[in-house]
């Protein structure tokens, strides 16, 4: 034990070369959750077509209000970068309000998702159980927005920490910055369900890909 | 900032009462405790370690039921439900609760001692990946208790280990037996991914001054491509149980064939992930061969980037293979014919490992001490299990031999000659480091002999049995048909097992208290876990070490012609 | 410690050589064994009793065996070669082991330390990737010749319905041969020698496989996606076989059992199933037990019912089994089947319908008629 500090010294000099850790680590829990949405996407593809009776993606899906959705997702992902790019500066003030920007909009997909689902519950009478279009739709979907849900939450604790004085600009820049990482993550899946679903999968009925 | 000051937190590393090494003597409960709120990355090692072998002694007396069921035709021992529990418990037991949870243990306590690491980059999540696998492995064999559904349903999953759809629907699965199964395999899934998380961030950003990755021990090699296999391949595992929960559970359409739903998908998911994970289920035991053999051949690894570049491809066709597990639902011949060239190709890495490791013994001087002995088992016996894998891949052969007990006696000859032996191997090996404390040799050459001949006489027979036509998960067969004989001789193997095993157990409890003391260096090894104390203090390592090569021990005790001079 | 290493190179030597025995012997056994079954217990044109996949009758099987015989050799080959190598290892490092430890001081602490050789790995990767060229064009070549899916002319259709413990066969109707209804049967397949037979495998609950051996490969029957293979059988004789895809608590007792015969004994025994059943006034009391109690509800008897839940029994009589193939068709047997069928085939699912006594013996002797 007398040794370790100046061992320690020692290990950090010689690793400062070895990517961080945080870093590495949020990268392999993305490639793995990408597996994870992977094997839904490839699902939703496999049944595109496939419900011969019930309600058809093509009466369903409506264009409006998720491109409106979908654009404040990916304005959010500019408005983190905002944040992030504050905090580097240090301007603590500037991290929180783009904090907030950013979750709002986060909150404004899932309202929105909460409306649409909604909509085809109600107007359309699409559930889970309607027909394979139904059962992907909303496990594709419904995951993804789960995963919104998690990111939210990480972004409404950065910003506790921050408003309780928790967050040091110098020290934890950077791992605020990997934080984010994740909601880019949610925002590029966002990319890929909804060109899945909203655009290949509007199939008329009875064909496929 | 990443990196050491939680490792030289003195609140955690006290010196005095941790690392075994200490006098002091504990109750029980400070020892439990101290155990349960752990998050030292050998104490978690070892739970592992432990809790596997808990469930390999359950399962492994779940075979020997089998086994006496199906001794003669028409047992009449075990009713036909029982039994379908009991292979599924079995498979499913084995594969997820024995066979990664060992391997993931060792990899956890050796990683970060063979990478001159203090612990694994995220101590934290790395118990709670513990203690999911131990609450996944609980919620699995809870099904015994909780699962009475309606109907009078059977209690525990009797699906199979792979439970195609749509047995596995409400309708033709009542009861939860089969919700408590996915949920079980769901939860320690979860526990596998973070610990998979933490094998990768602490391989490549924990490595002590000078360790590069091609001066890597092999075995963390193996390790990492294993981490990246767990994170392509479990997280598809977890996908298609969700769905199939779905499907349970709220009515969804997934997997249910009357309502277009696809029996063929949950296949295709599941072998996505079935495949890689038998290669989860080696590779960390050819890790376990690569590092035991050299010692005990006295020579470095033979072509140590080959093997690196092996392990690697191995990763990757492993993951363009599964559907060789699916030639008899009618792919149709373009697509068996390309998973069929697919798998023949898996076997140029996995011969190229085999090679070298001969190559390594070649002009070696070897000694044979248990481990040297299990590992050597290990390859005999893995190029057996592994040429069967060929005949298997060989498409139209396959259209006799699957779902047969050729199968079964392919793969029990990979898992239980290839990755249980390795297991033994490791225990024999790293056993002293542990403890502190040598298992007996006369009575590891026993077990030896022991679970080489009773697994021999059980599962060579197998082959036999599986060609004359004999299916899999049958609870009896017909007495006209010629396989009499040959499950009378598997079934004589299984106490010649047990004996092995309970040898073994033996060993462990008396070496435990009367071992003879192993010192850092039993075995006269170069790998870093050697540099430290037996067994090493809870930082690892007084000094963290600076190595020059890939062997740094085999550098401190041969200055005049260290192993840095060939790099 | 100094005699072990003399022991255990004898012991893994022994083991290895008791390997390559085995192995040559298991060959043997192998192609012998079910042709002495055959030979010894089974009238020569049965056969029953044999599963073997080396006992072959139909050109696929033949052809599977074959190519089988190939890489049973080539593998044979390589495991030679490498336990070879790996007992020469063996026998070379524990004398160069003794010799060192006899002689400490002349010779140095450790062996010669050889890191690789280009060479050398270069070889041990090209010859297996030679070998695994070889294998792959051996088994794309088998694949295509036996070419499953496609029907060869002229093939007999059949269509399989896996069920949840028995199987149902449709033989559809055939201008060509002069029949003109569907016949539905079960558990027993007739087919003619000679002639491809098509089949159409479907299932009506879980995913089952048709499995026997000596006239074809395994092909499963999957819940909503449509399978087909054929084959065509060479001998008259029984062939015995079994579902080979886990399908639930009676997978073990889900037999196949395929009569070959020739062309005229085919016809003669199609043209009495496509006949309805036979009506023996003699046995009006049992008839009117079967109609009376849910029996009818689930099983077929052309004329008298038409439940589709069990196995059509409208030619009962004229089957050797019932329970899918592995309960003799006696009068003892069937009577108790009916009495309590979880009996003989726990979990199947055919409840017993509690019938007192004389309606048992009744509606015995009724389904005994139905030939
Ligand atoms: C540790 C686990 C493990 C390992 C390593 C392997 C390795 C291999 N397996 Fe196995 N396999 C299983 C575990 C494993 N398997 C399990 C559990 C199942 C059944 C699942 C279930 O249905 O329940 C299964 C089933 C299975 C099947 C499906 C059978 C069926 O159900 O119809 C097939 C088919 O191709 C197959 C093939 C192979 C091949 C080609 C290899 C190759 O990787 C083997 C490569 C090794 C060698 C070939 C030997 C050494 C090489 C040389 C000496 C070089 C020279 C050789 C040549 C050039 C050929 N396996
Ligand atoms: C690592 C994996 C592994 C291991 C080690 C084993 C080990 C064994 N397995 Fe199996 N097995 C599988 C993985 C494994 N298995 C899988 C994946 C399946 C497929 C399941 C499916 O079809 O779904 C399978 C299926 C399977 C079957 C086929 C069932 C069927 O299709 O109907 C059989 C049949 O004989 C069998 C037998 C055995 C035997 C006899 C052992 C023996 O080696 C076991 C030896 C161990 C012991 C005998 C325990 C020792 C116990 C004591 C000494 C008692 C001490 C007790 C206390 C202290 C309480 N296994
Ligand atoms: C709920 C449905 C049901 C009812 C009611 C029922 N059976 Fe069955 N029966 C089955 C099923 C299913 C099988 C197939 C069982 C198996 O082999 O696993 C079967 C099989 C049989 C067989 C054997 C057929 C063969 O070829 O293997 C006979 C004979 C038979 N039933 C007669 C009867 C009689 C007589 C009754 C009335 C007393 C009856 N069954 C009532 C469902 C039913
Ligand atoms: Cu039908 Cu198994
Ligand atoms: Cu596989």
């Amino acid at each position: 034990m007398r040794t370790m500090s100046n061992e320690a010294s020692v290990v950090m000099s010689a690793t400062t070369t070895m990517p961080s850790r945080a870093k590495v680590g949020m990268a392999s829990l993305i490639f793995m959750e990408s597996a994870f949405f992977a094997a839904f996407l490839v699902t939703y593809l496999y049944y595109i077509g496939k419900s011969p009776d019930g309600p058809q993606p093509l009466d369903c899906l409506e264009l409006g209000p998720v491109l409106f959705n979908s654009a404040c997702l990916i304005a959010s992902s500019v408005t983190v970068v905002f944040a992030v790019k504050s905090l580097a500066r240090g301007a603590v003030g500037a991290f929180r309000l783009w904090m907030v920007v950013t979750i709002l909009l986060g909150l404004e997909f899932l309202v929105g998702t909460g409306i649409e689902w909604r909509g085809l519950i109600e107007g359309k009478g699409l559930t889970l159980q309607s027909n394979a279009f139904g059962t992907t739709y909303y496990a594709l979907v419904g995951f993804h927005a789960f995963h919104v849900a998690i990111g939210l939450l990480m972004l409404f604790g950065m910003l506790l920490l921050s408003l309780c004085g928790c967050i040091n600009p110098k020290r934890d820049h950077m791992r605020v910055d990997i934080a984010t990482w994740y909601w880019h993550f949610v925002d590029v899946v966002w990319i890929f369900v909804f060109t899945l679903v909203y655009i290949i999968g509007k199939v008329p009925q009875g064909g496929s890909l | 900032m990443t990196t050491t000051p939680a490792h030289s937190d003195p609140a955690r590393s006290d010196p005095e009462s941790s690392g075994g090494a200490s006098t002091e003597r504990l109750t029980f409960w400070e020892e439990a405790t101290r155990w349960t709120l752990s998050v030292d990355h050998k104490k978690l090692g070892l739970m592992y370690i432990a809790a596997g072998l808990v469930f390999f002694l359950i399962g492994g007396v779940e075979a020997a039921f089998m086994r006496l069921q199906l001794m003669k035709a028409d047992a009449g021992i075990i009713d036909p439900e029982t039994f379908n529990q009991l292979f599924t418990m079995h498979g499913t037991t084995m594969v997820f609760l024995v066979g990664m949870p060992i391997l993931l243990g060792f990899g956890n306590y050796l990683i970060p001692l063979m990478v001159g690491a203090r612990d694994m980059a995220f101590p934290r999540l790395n118990a709670f990946g513990f203690w999911l696998f131990i609450f996944g492995g609980i919620l699995l064999y809870f099904s015994y208790i909780g699962s009475q559904g309606l109907y009078g349903a059977p209690s525990a999953p009797d699906v199979g280990w792979f439970a195609y759809a749509p047995l596995t629907s409400r309708t033709f699965s009542r009861g939860n037996s089969t919700d408590y199964w996915i949920l079980g395999i769901l939860v320690s899934g979860f526990g596998s991914m973070t610990t998979a998380i933490n094998f990768i961030a602490t391989i490549l950003c924990m490595r002590c001054p000078g360790m590069k990755l091609m001066r890597m021990p092999m075995i963390a090699w193996m390790m990492l491509v294993v981490a990246g296999l767990v994170l392509v391949a479990i997280p598809v595992l977890t996908a298609a149980q969700a769905m199939l929960l779905l499907d349970r559970s709220l009515g969804a359409h997934f997997f249910d064939p009357e309502t277009q739903g696809s029996a063929v998908l949950w296949q295709h998911l599941f072998w996505f992930f079935g495949h890689p994970e038998v290669y989860i289920l080696i590779l960390p035991a050819f890790g376990f061969v690569s590092e035991i053999l050299p010692v005990f051949s006295r020579k470095a690894i033979f072509g140590y980037s080959l093997m690196v570049a092996a392990t690697v491809g191995i990763g990757f066709i492993a993951l363009g293979v599964w559907a060789h597990h699916m030639f008899v639902i009618g792919m149709g011949p373009v697509l068996d014919s390309f998973f069929a060239a697919a798998t023949f190709l898996i076997s140029v890495p996995t011969g190229i490992k085999i090679f070298n490791w001969i190559g390594t013994m070649w002009g070696g001087r070897l000694r044979f001490a248990t481990p040297m002995l299990f590992v050597t088992g290990f390859i005999a016996m893995f190029v057996i299990g592994g040429l069967t894998g060929i005949m298997l891949a060989t498409v139209p052969m396959d259209w006799q031999l699957s779902d047969s007990y050729f199968v079964v006696g392919h793969f029990h000859y990979v898992l239980f000659g290839g990755t249980v032996f390795g297991i033994f191997g490791a225990i024999f090996y790293w056993f002293p480091k542990a403890t502190g404390r040598m298992l007996d040799d006369k009575l590891g050459k026993w077990t030896f002999w022991l679970l080489f001949i009773g697994f021999t006489l059980t599962f060579m027979p197998m082959h036999v049995s599986g060609v004359l036509g004999m299916p899999r998960r049958v609870y009896t067969y017909e007495a006209d048909r010629g396989f009499e004989l040959w499950n009378m001789i598997s079934t004589i193997g299984v106490p010649v097992q047990m004996a092995g095993i309970l040898v073994f157990l033996w060993n462990v409890v008396r070496s435990l208290r009367k071992g003879e003391i192993a010192g850092n260096d039993p075995w006269d090894a170069w790998t870093l876990e050697w540099a430290t104390t037996s067994p090493p203090p809870e930082w690892n390592f007084d000094r963290v070490p600076t190595v020059t090569s890939a062997r740094p021990l085999w550098d401190l005790k041969n200055p005049e012609d260290p192993d840095a001079h060939y790099e | 410690m100094r005699v072990k290493p003399k022991l255990q190179l004898l012991g893994l030597v022994l083991a290895a050589i008791a390997f390559a025995a085995t192995n040559t012997d298991s060959f043997a056994a192998l192609q012998s064994a079910p042709l002495e079954v055959c030979d010894s217990s089974i009238p020569p044109t049965e056969g029953a009793g044999v599963t073997g996949i080396f006992s072959p009758n139909s050109a696929t099987t033949r052809e599977i065996r074959d190519l089988s015989y190939l890489v049973f050799a080539i593998c044979a080959a390589i495991f030679v070669v490498v336990q070879g190598f790996l007992v020469v290892a063996i026998v070379r490092g524990v004398k160069a082991a003794r010799a060192a430890k006899r002689d400490p001081a002349g010779s140095s602490r450790e062996p010669v330390q050889i890191y690789g050789s280009v060479p050398i790995e270069v070889a041990w990767t090209v010859i297996p990737v030679i070998i695994v060229f070889v294998l792959g064009m051996v088994t794309i070549r088998t694949i295509r010749n036996i070419d499953l899916t496609n029907p060869p002319d002229g093939a007999l259709e059949v269509t399989v319905i896996g069920h949840q413990w028995w199987w149902e066969y449709r033989y559809e109707a055939d201008a060509r041969d002069g029949i003109t209804r569907t016949i539905i049967t079960a558990n027993e397949l007739h087919v003619p020698i000679g002639r491809p037979v098509w089949l159409r495998l479907e299932s009506a609950d879980v995913i089952h496989s048709f499995w026997v051996p000596r006239l074809a490969g395994k092909m499963d029957l999957i819940p909503g996606h449509s399978n087909a293979m054929w084959f065509t059988a060479e001998t008259p004789g029984l062939y015995l076989g079994q579902c080979a895809e886990y399908c639930g608590t009676q997978h073990a007792h889900m037999l196949l059992r395929v009569y070959a015969e020739d062309s005229a004994q085919f016809d003669a025994w199609r043209a009495a199933q496509s006949k309805p059943a036979v009506e023996d006034a003699t046995v009006a009391k049992g008839r009117a037990v079967f109609t009376q109690y849910a029996c009818m509800n689930c099983h077929t008897i052309a004329g008298t019912s038409d439940g589709m839940f069990g196995p059509n029994l409208t030619h009962l009589a004229s089957r050797d089994t019932i329970g899918s193939g592995f309960i003799d068709l006696t009068r003892a047997n069937l009577r108790q089947w009916i009495a309590d069928p979880d009996t003989m085939k726990a979990g199947c699912n055919m409840p017993s319908l509690k019938l007192a006594d004389d309606e048992l013996d009744a509606v015995t002797d009724y389904l005994m008629t139905l030939k």
